[in-house]
């Protein structure tokens, strides 16, 4: 049973009198464990995908499942809570609260979940160890550099054991080598048998993952699978998007 | 979200915008401040006023005077015998709720002379030794005339320290204070020996400001006059400030007092008819045993005295009512203006709380999205600001609780001129409910729209 699923998912705005349709008629599903990225260019309405998987919003027409539970119709209050629970985002620009040291901010999701202080202590540094940035836990994020914060964000989106971790361009902000990190860092989270979505517009970065998602103008115009290629080689330039013209597929 | 957690996230908001908190602070403290000064100020102003309201005898003191024959009764008017000592002994015998019965003579226009001084007294009247408790006069030299005195009509007097002060000197100018007991005056040419004299009354302002003239001590050696000047200034303000409360005080102090039978004797004589001294009463003073029953009381003596009267309404009843009624006018009118200002200087505070609070949910939009998108609900991002904001105003009302001690220490310093402010604990209470009303109050509006920001827009916001 797929962890997400997406049925015939339509977002579309009203903007001036005239309908835009962000995402048209989306179909999709994600496996428990998958390391997929959702790749296209700014405009494709890759954004908007993520933040219906994220549940940061909810799709105009269609359903959506999220571990067995309906989203498409939930509150605002369950949607918050789901968030809460089951998903955990990285963002491009890190988004720590700067008045927050790194360990106050990696709790900030169990404030919202009643998790006692002091667990909330032994799961925040048990999350820090995970990114390897339990020595600086009493450091500001202003203190750290841009990939030492990269990963403080990363605990923070696994510290109430998330199903799903979506990262929005992770690398965007990072120097090329602190990138590549960062990515051998979901890499090796994946490998321990997290379900991690990145959304990216590169495709170099895309080409890390075993799954790739291509959207454009709001539909998904490639799906790339390389368990199916039967392929399992993950380094960047083992695979490019001309090598996975085969398994191009149609909606 | 666990409560309490919010609160220190409220405080550890406010401890990292310091300067900022504490200039909006700034404006609650000084609401609460305010409310509660000017409350302790009118609290001393109406101490104040009670304060002469007793000097004068208090509510429960009630005098009947003569009073013209009502229109349906006039042709009755040969019966209509006035106030005479009968009405005294019925009600001593008949008036249970009323006690302390005691008859007043008095003479107007007296003339009181020692060699070549003169002074006319205000009250200048014949009664009984109760009158002391009743207008609570306090013999300080001396003593009250006694049965005797009464009874043989002796020519003593008790006087109060303004007729002292123009017969024998003065204290404050000639430096030292005269025992005028035994000396003998003249009041309209008849001899008097003085056997007592009152204390000195006045209010607690008029005390203050003598004991400050008082302290500011000897003035520096420039000679007589200027040291005449001083004291003269302190003197005018004894009899003067304090406006119409001040007043009762130097009635009082302007008293003389011999016993009922020698003002009969020796200054009704003349007004008589068949060479009987007039009868008539000038006043019967009583006090009320229990003010709760005022009504009872005025009516038992309403009784009685129509049996005395026959029947006939030819007395009045007056009592104190009207002078508290217009003091408790005067308070409220002074505190609701008061409370009035300090209200708005309160409600300004909290337009500056909800002014920072919108400024500060705007630099923090981003925080919010990150919030929402780790699972914060949109109770909890209200309840956040709301916390933050009513925090604010309680460290600003406990501050401001401070402040107006001092406000009113200092109110006390620069100006004497007005009874000692008294800090009541219910103002207090209420200031300080007040400032945590306008605290939840500002924080309710920036709150909701915070809560109301969609996550994907907060986190798009630069």
């Amino acid at each position: 049973m797929p962890l997400v699923s997406l049925r015939n998912v339509s977002k579309i705005y009203r903007l001036g009198g005239e309908d835009i349709r962000a995402l048209d008629d989306v179909t999709l599903d994600i496996d428990p464990g998958e390391f997929i990225s959702i790749i296209g260019p700014s405009g494709s309405g890759k954004s908007t995908l993520m933040h219906i998987l994220g549940c940061l919003d909810t799709p105009t027409l269609g359903t959506m499942t999220l571990d067995g539970t309906m989203v498409q119709n939930a509150t605002e209050r369950e949607l918050a809570h789901i968030r809460n629970q089951k998903i955990g985002f990285v963002f491009q620009s890190f988004n720590l609260l700067p008045k927050l040291n790194v360990l106050q901010n990696v709790e900030l999701p169990m404030n919202y979940s009643g998790v006692s202080n002091r667990e909330r202590r032994d799961r925040a540094m048990d999350a820090l160890r995970l990114v390897d940035m339990d020595n600086r836990a009493k450091h500001r994020p202003m203190q750290l550099s841009g990939g030492q914060q990269q990963r403080t964000a990363i605990a923070r989106a696994l510290v109430n054991r998330p199903k799903i971790v979506f990262a929005d361009e992770p690398t965007g902000n990072l120097d090329t080598h602190t990138g590549e990190a960062i990515l051998q860092l979901f890499y090796r989270l994946s490998q321990e048998g997290r379900t991690i979505a990145l959304v990216t517009h590169d495709p170099e970065i895309a080409a890390f993952t075993p799954r790739r998602i291509e959207i454009r103008d709001g539909k998904i115009a490639i799906k790339v699978d390389e368990r199916l290629a039967g392929t399992g080689a993950h380094s960047r330039f083992s695979l490019t998007r001309s090598d996975a013209e085969g398994t191009r597929e149609t909606q | 979200m666990n409560f309490l957690n919010t609160i220190s996230i409220g405080f550890k908001e406010i401890w990292a915008n310091k300067f900022r908190s504490m200039l909006t602070m700034l404006g609650i403290i000084l609401g609460v401040g305010s409310l509660v000064a000017q409350s302790a100020l009118v609290k001393g102003l109406e101490n104040g006023m009670k304060e002469a309201l007793v000097a004068v005898g208090g509510l429960e003191k009630v005098y009947i005077t003569a009073q013209a024959i009502p229109a349906w009764q006039r042709h009755r008017a040969e019966q209509a015998v006035g106030n005479t000592m009968r009405d005294i002994r019925a009600l001593q015998q008949s008036a249970p709720l009323v006690h302390l019965v005691v008859p007043e003579m008095r003479l107007p226009e007296a003339v009181v002379t020692s060699g070549s001084k003169a002074i006319t007294p205000w009250h200048f009247v014949g009664t009984w030794p109760g009158s002391l408790d009743l207008n609570q006069h306090v013999v300080e030299y001396g003593r009250i005339f006694n049965d005797v005195d009464e009874e043989m009509a002796r020519n003593v007097c008790v006087i109060g320290t303004d007729i002292r002060d123009a017969l024998f000197g003065d204290p404050d100018e000639i430096g030292r204070e005269v025992n005028p007991v035994g000396e003998f005056i003249n009041i309209n040419n008849q001899r008097f020996r003085i056997i007592g004299m009152f204390r000195h009354y006045e209010s607690e302002l008029d005390r203050k400001t003598r004991e400050q003239a008082a302290s500011r001590g000897p003035a520096p050696e420039t000679g007589g006059p200027s040291r005449r000047g001083v004291a003269g200034g302190a003197k005018r303000s004894r009899s003067g400030s304090g406006g119409g409360m001040g007043l009762a005080f130097e009635w009082k102090n302007k008293t003389i007092y011999i016993p009922l039978n020698t003002m009969w004797l020796r200054f009704r004589a003349g007004a008589s008819t068949n060479n009987e001294p007039d009868p008539h009463l000038t006043a019967i003073y009583f006090k009320v045993n229990d003010l709760e029953h005022m009504n009872d009381a005025l009516q038992q003596v309403k009784n009685v005295m129509s049996q005395t009267h026959n029947g006939i309404e030819d007395f009045a009843f007056n009592t104190q009512e009207n002078y508290s009624e217009s003091i408790n006018t005067a308070v409220r009118n002074a505190r609701l203006s008061g409370t009035i200002i300090a209200a708005i200087s309160l409600l300004v505070g909290g337009v500056g709380i909800m002014n920072i609070m919108l400024a500060s949910i705007t630099e923090r939009v981003r925080e919010i999205g990150v919030r929402k998108a780790v699972g914060a609900t949109f109770w909890d991002v209200f309840i956040q600001i709301l916390v933050e904001s009513v925090v604010i105003a309680v460290i600003g009302g406990l501050a401001g609780l401070l402040a107006s001690k001092g406000l009113v220490n200092l109110l006390s310093i620069l100006s004497p001129a007005g009874n000692s402010p008294v800090i009541t604990w219910e103002a207090m209470i209420v200031a300080f409910g007040f400032s945590v009303a306008v605290g939840v109050l500002a924080g309710i509006f920036p709150g909701l729209k915070a809560a109301r920001l969609h996550p994907i827009q907060a986190l798009r916001y630069e």
